[in-house]
């Protein structure tokens, strides 16, 4: 994070971002107060979708605009085989910048990675990192510690496949865990490869402040992961024990939402 | 569009006022930075400024955003068919990208709606005095600047403010530049700037001379060429028509791409000849002049259409015009020909009428201010220029950098002096430095800049500021 700030941008000028399709799910309040509007984005293998089950509705209700968006080649989508963490970022900056006001970026797992990365491009009026898959080869270990069958294919460019235990806690309905399991996508093998090898994100623009979230009970992110990437933006993590990877899908989705809305709207430069 | 004149500003408060040398009355502003004109370099001033915690007043004499791009204004040089010359990546904002679903060369309403919607997104507007323009700027004791302003037009009591910094961003394509020629005033045809011109329809079925080979001349020369019963092209010398696209991209992010493969000038100039020779072929063939000058060092002239029309036949390229008579116009080769309409493409230069020169190191009173960046002005560590450089892309993200390292200088003033100090010791050591290989001489090619070269020399500024 002590990088510099970048002003040459030679091959983002010479080689743009080639556009391809976008879904994005929108949920706007009947009455706009004025509120920031957020933008959620999913990590790798999910798609809007994922906040459109809970998250998106119980936002509208909270009095704020909420956007859910599919990365490329994800759900409803582009396709894009090739896409890389580059492609994603442009994609975030897209629809944030297409929203009528400065937007909070919301990221989930190697989502959050993507908005860590958009918040060098874009002033964001804050940010919030759920559970976020930063990269790295801890990550990585911690993958195939948990579920050494679905990570080990995805080191050698194969699927990643993330299992039962890795995503939901104990207290989520069985069958309600296999629709969301069946739901998710294969992430692209380029951008797959950039969570090991990729680079740091750089300082974000317009010093927005972003807050950190995870479960200490995550079979993904570990806590220490937590720890740490909280600390990168002067911070502690929010814990939400008894769940699993996917907060905003688990038994108890409400309360980490209901975190994100109420520092929001303790920001004073939020609501 | 907001058009209000007045957002009911408060009266300063008695104990705030002062009085000024003169003896008129000074409302303080404390802190506030003051943004003169929201046009595209305005707009992201007050974004920037406002993003490093300082309040803004911007004074705009029009009643909406956009400044020259905004077709509204009485003094936007825009036409019906003006799209963008350089393509978007290279044109937009760092951070607030054009949507990706846009033409690579977007049109001037299309881009007056980019600008609309980035002052909506950052609730810029609230900051901007609509209807309002500046007549004086004058320093005053503890680098602060006593600002004047009036209703634009002239109407109104003049108000007078006090703030911490004035960024200047009063565009530099509205006032026009019109050569003198020997018996221009007995010419009996018709004689227009091309800031008048906006519409094909005034050249339909006439016979037109356009002088001037810039961008703005070229597309007037192409459209004439479809409208007109005759087009004679004037230039004074060869020029590099550089078309659109090159190997099928954007020829801007070509360039572009062997920049950021670290070509050295002299061989990208020599690889651009080559594809141009490939691709348009031997210009001379149509009348045209042998350019005098290698590729790059002369504004680019971006123009597919031009050459095209050449070959039709329906542009006549001529050599520069020397006198006018009533009835024809003499050629510098002796030829006489007889338009019934001239316009003259011949540019427009920066005035900064609110200024006494010598703020901005113009000593000679020649129009060039001597600047560091084309930005920082010596001696004068609260005041800043924006968008005063005329660069092979667009002009925005030139414009952002240089409010953003404006910002962060303010920033530091107040919490490490030292490095504000040394900051201004280089704007002063390195005022007039030019970021463009040789250049053409000509009446705009001091502010001519690469925008390679230049962003390097900013981003080194901007990372010393930023240094332990």
């Amino acid at each position: 994070m002590n990088q510099q700030v970048r002003v040459i941008r030679g091959w983002e000028w010479a080689r743009p971002v080639r556009p391809v399709r976008r879904e994005v799910l929108e949920a706007v309040p009947a009455l706009d107060e004025g509120r920031p509007p957020l933008l959620f984005v999913p990590g790798f293998g999910h798609g809007a979708w994922a906040f459109a089950e809970h998250w998106l509705g119980h936002t509208v209700e909270r009095g704020f605009s909420g956007y859910a968006l599919s990365l490329r080649g994800q759900s409803g989508s582009g396709p894009a085989p090739e896409a890389t963490l580059r492609a994603y970022v442009h994609d975030v900056v897209q629809v944030a910048s297409g929203l009528p006001r400065r937007a909070v970026l919301v990221g989930h797992g190697a989502g959050a990675l993507v908005v860590a990365h958009a918040l060098a491009r874009y002033p964001a009026r804050a940010a919030a990192l759920v559970a976020p898959v930063l990269g790295g080869w801890a990550t990585a270990f911690t993958a195939l510690r948990h579920n050494p069958l679905g990570t080990l294919p995805a080191l050698v460019g194969g699927r990643l496949r993330c299992n039962h235990a890795q995503l939901f806690g104990p207290e989520l309905p069985r069958d309600e865990a296999r629709r969301h399991l069946s739901r998710l996508g294969r992430p692209a093998r380029r951008a797959q490869w950039q969570l090991l090898f990729g680079r740091e994100p750089e300082p974000a623009v317009g010093d927005p402040p972003v807050l950190v979230l995870g479960s200490p009970e995550d079979r993904v992110v570990p806590r220490s992961a937590l720890t740490r990437a909280a600390r990168r933006y002067a911070s502690a993590p929010l814990l939400f024990p008894g769940m699993g990877h996917d907060l905003m899908l688990d038994a108890g989705w409400w309360e980490p939402i209901d975190a994100i809305l109420d520092w929001l709207e303790k920001e004073p430069s939020g609501g | 569009m907001t058009t209000s004149i007045d957002h009911g500003r408060p009266d300063p408060e008695p104990s705030t006022l002062d009085r000024n040398c003169a003896g008129r009355s000074v409302s303080d502003r404390g802190e506030t930075v003051c943004v003169i004109g929201a046009g595209p370099s305005g707009l992201t001033a007050i974004k920037n400024v406002t993003e490093h915690g300082f309040g803004v007043d911007c004074y705009e004499r029009e009643t909406g955003v956009g400044g020259v791009w905004n077709w509204r204004h009485d003094r936007s040089p825009v036409y019906a068919s003006t799209h963008l010359i350089s393509s978007r990546p290279l044109t937009q904002f760092p951070d607030f990208p054009m949507p990706d679903d846009w033409p690579d060369y977007p049109h001037h309403r299309q881009l007056l709606s980019y600008l609309e919607r980035y002052a909506d997104h950052f609730d810029l507007r609230r900051h901007v005095w609509f209807g309002t323009e500046v007549v004086r700027v004058e320093p005053v004791d503890g680098d602060r600047w006593d600002v004047t302003t009036r209703s634009t037009g002239g109407y109104g009591p003049e108000r007078t403010s006090r703030y911490a910094a004035v960024v200047v961003a009063n565009g530099h394509n509205w006032s026009s530049k019109l050569p003198d020629y020997e018996g221009l005033a007995e010419f009996r045809g018709d004689v227009m700037h091309a800031s008048a011109y906006q519409d094909p329809a005034q050249l339909r079925g006439r016979r037109v001379l356009v002088v001037g080979a810039g961008n703005t001349g070229c597309d007037i020369a192409a459209e004439a060429a479809q409208q007109a019963a005759h087009c004679w092209h004037s230039t004074r010398r060869g020029y590099w028509y550089a078309p659109k696209y090159l190997l099928g991209r954007p020829a801007d992010q070509l360039n572009d791409l062997l920049l950021a493969l670290r070509l050295p000038r002299r061989l990208r100039q020599w690889l651009l000849h080559r594809l141009l020779r490939l691709s348009v072929g031997d210009l001379t063939r149509f009348g045209l002049p042998q350019p005098d000058h290698r590729m790059l060092e002369t504004h680019p002239i971006v123009n597919s259409q031009l050459v095209y029309y050449l070959s039709h036949g329906r542009v006549t390229p001529v050599p520069d015009a020397v006198r006018f008579h009533p009835d024809s116009v003499e050629l510098a080769d002796g030829r006489q020909i007889d338009p019934e309409l001239v316009v003259f493409a011949t540019g427009y230069l920066p005035r900064f009428e609110f200024l006494d020169p010598k703020i901005l190191g113009d000593d000679g009173m020649t129009g060039r201010p001597a600047l560091w960046l084309n930005a920082f002005v010596p001696n004068h560590p609260t005041l800043a220029v924006a968008g005063l450089v005329q660069p092979d892309s667009g002009i925005f993200p030139l414009s952002h950098w240089q409010t953003v390292l404006f910002a962060r200088l303010l920033r530091l003033r107040e919490t490490r002096p030292s490095k504000a100090a040394a900051f201004a010791a280089t704007v002063s050591a390195r005022a007039g430095e030019r970021y463009a290989g040789p250049v053409k001489e000509s009446s705009r090619h001091w502010f001519e800049v690469g925008h390679a070269d230049y962003l390097r020399v900013l981003q080194r500024a901007l990372h010393d500021l930023e240094a332990k």
